[in-house]
């Protein structure tokens, strides 16, 4: 080019005013998102609650902490939580336990209904998935399968059969054309389950629905 | 003046060079996320909203942009719409958001984006860079959802998520996966060329004639 060669300091200057206007229009969405995007995924956690949970009518966050359930909004990174639901008359249903673990293709995170006095497992949603589409996805997606979460013995755990040949109330059938993606979520739930026996109150002592505001109805804290 | 028609600019990249099918860029999104007609769409979306929101700040800017930095100022000013466009799917949509999962960062490294700043933007007066840039995503628009149209329809026989044949059909579940992409736009490439090898044949035809009439 005939064009003199621009100084360093304008090549400089040039990329620092192009970064700081970049990064001022990304904080301004990131600000005007965030609260649909919080309220959105408190909505999808509060939906698949009542979803896993059947007949429950307000739900409360039980972080686990120092060997027991606190019934709290709070909860720091390094504290697990379960999801406390009780009916009309505030009476304890049972827990619905968030759990994640490797699937076929990525981590499956899901979320699963249980009642301790009957030890049942009793729905059951996936959260996250990346399973094959058409064929792993069915763990979501195929109604029977889903469905054969709705009443089912977890004593002492959980067992995935071949389709057509459950028998006990703690068989299920895997899907066809699925058996990994179907095995995965047993192996999650049970792998969950192991480890919140351990932690639950026995059955009859669960945290009373707080006075705190249930959640997902809150503001923005 | 003839090439530097708004009209033409702006037909250029639906058709004679199309993005997908005849320049053959921006493969990777083309391919990863064509499984559903929504999905196809939804990417289309966000791409064109990138790819006209940057032509047009690069062309209302090119007086000002060093040429020695401005492969550096065209991707920060790509990179700031994909992570508009990337907040907005997950506040407004967030079911797609998470189908289209990583791709829609992806789009950043979409050649076709930074090839149209560097190829015309860069050159032309705004009004002729957006007319490009909406020919173009437009294009692509068009190509993503021919290619996801096609796999829904084959592979899930439905489209935008009705069923088309009901119960009897047996999808061809090998159309939603990673092949039948590849499948898909081996064959539509196949009659892209096909149509313009006809197409030369018959102006070498018309031309032949002509000659021999004179």
């Amino acid at each position: 080019m005939n064009a003199p060669a621009p100084s360093s300091l304008r090549l400089v200057l040039t990329l620092a005013i192009a970064g700081l206007i970049s990064g001022i229009a990304i904080i301004g969405i990131y600000e005007s998102t965030l609260p649909t995007i919080t309220a959105n995924k408190a909505r999808e956690l509060r939906e698949a609650v009542f979803k896993v949970l059947p007949g429950i009518s307000e739900m409360q966050q039980l972080v686990y902490r120092d060997g027991g359930l606190v019934a709290t909004e709070e909860r720091r990174k390094d504290e697990q939580a379960v999801y406390g639901g009780y009916d009309r008359e505030g009476d304890f249903v049972g827990y619905a336990i968030p759990a994640a673990g490797p699937g076929f293709q990525d981590t499956i995170g899901l979320l699963y209904g249980f009642t301790p006095q009957q030890k049942r497992v009793v729905g059951m949603e996936v959260l996250e998935s990346r399973e094959t589409p058409g064929l792993g996805d069915k763990i979501y997606k195929d109604a029977e399968f889903v469905g054969s979460f709705s009443a089912l013995s977890i004593d002492p755990n959980i067992v995935a059969v071949k389709k057509g040949t459950s028998a006990k109330p703690n068989e299920i059938d895997a899907i066809t054309g699925a058996t990994i993606s179907s095995k995965a979520v047993v192996r999650i739930i049970n792998e969950a389950h192991a480890e919140w026996s351990k932690r639950l109150p026995p059955a009859g002592a669960e945290p009373p629905l707080g006075e705190t505001d249930p959640v997902g109805t809150g503001g923005s804290p | 003046m003839k090439q530097n028609d708004s009209y033409e600019e702006f037909i250029k990249g639906i058709w004679r060079d199309n993005p997908v099918f005849v320049q053959v860029l921006g493969m990777c999104p083309m391919l990863a996320v064509t499984n559903s007609a929504v999905n196809a769409i939804a990417m289309g979306l966000a791409t064109f909203f990138v790819l006209v929101g940057s032509s047009f700040l690069v062309s209302s800017f090119r007086n000002w942009i060093p040429k020695q930095v401005r492969i550096s100022c065209f991707i920060i000013i790509i990179a700031t719409f994909v992570t508009v466009a990337d907040y907005t799917l997950l506040a407004l949509v967030p079911k797609v958001h998470k189908e289209l999962g990583a791709f829609i960062p992806l789009i950043v490294a979409n050649c076709m984006i930074l090839g149209r700043q560097e190829a015309f933007s860069s050159r032309y007066p705004v009004r002729l860079a957006v007319m490009d840039a909406i020919g173009m995503a437009g294009g692509f628009l068009l190509a993503l959802f021919s290619l996801g149209a096609i796999r829904e329809i084959l592979g899930d026989g439905a489209l935008f998520g009705i069923d088309l044949f009901g119960e009897n059909f047996e999808p061809w579940i090998i159309m939603i996966l990673p092949p039948g992409g590849f499948l898909t736009l081996g064959v539509i490439l196949l009659f892209f060329n096909w149509f313009r090898f006809k197409k030369d044949e018959f102006l070498a035809d018309v031309a032949a004639a002509e000659r021999g009439g004179n």
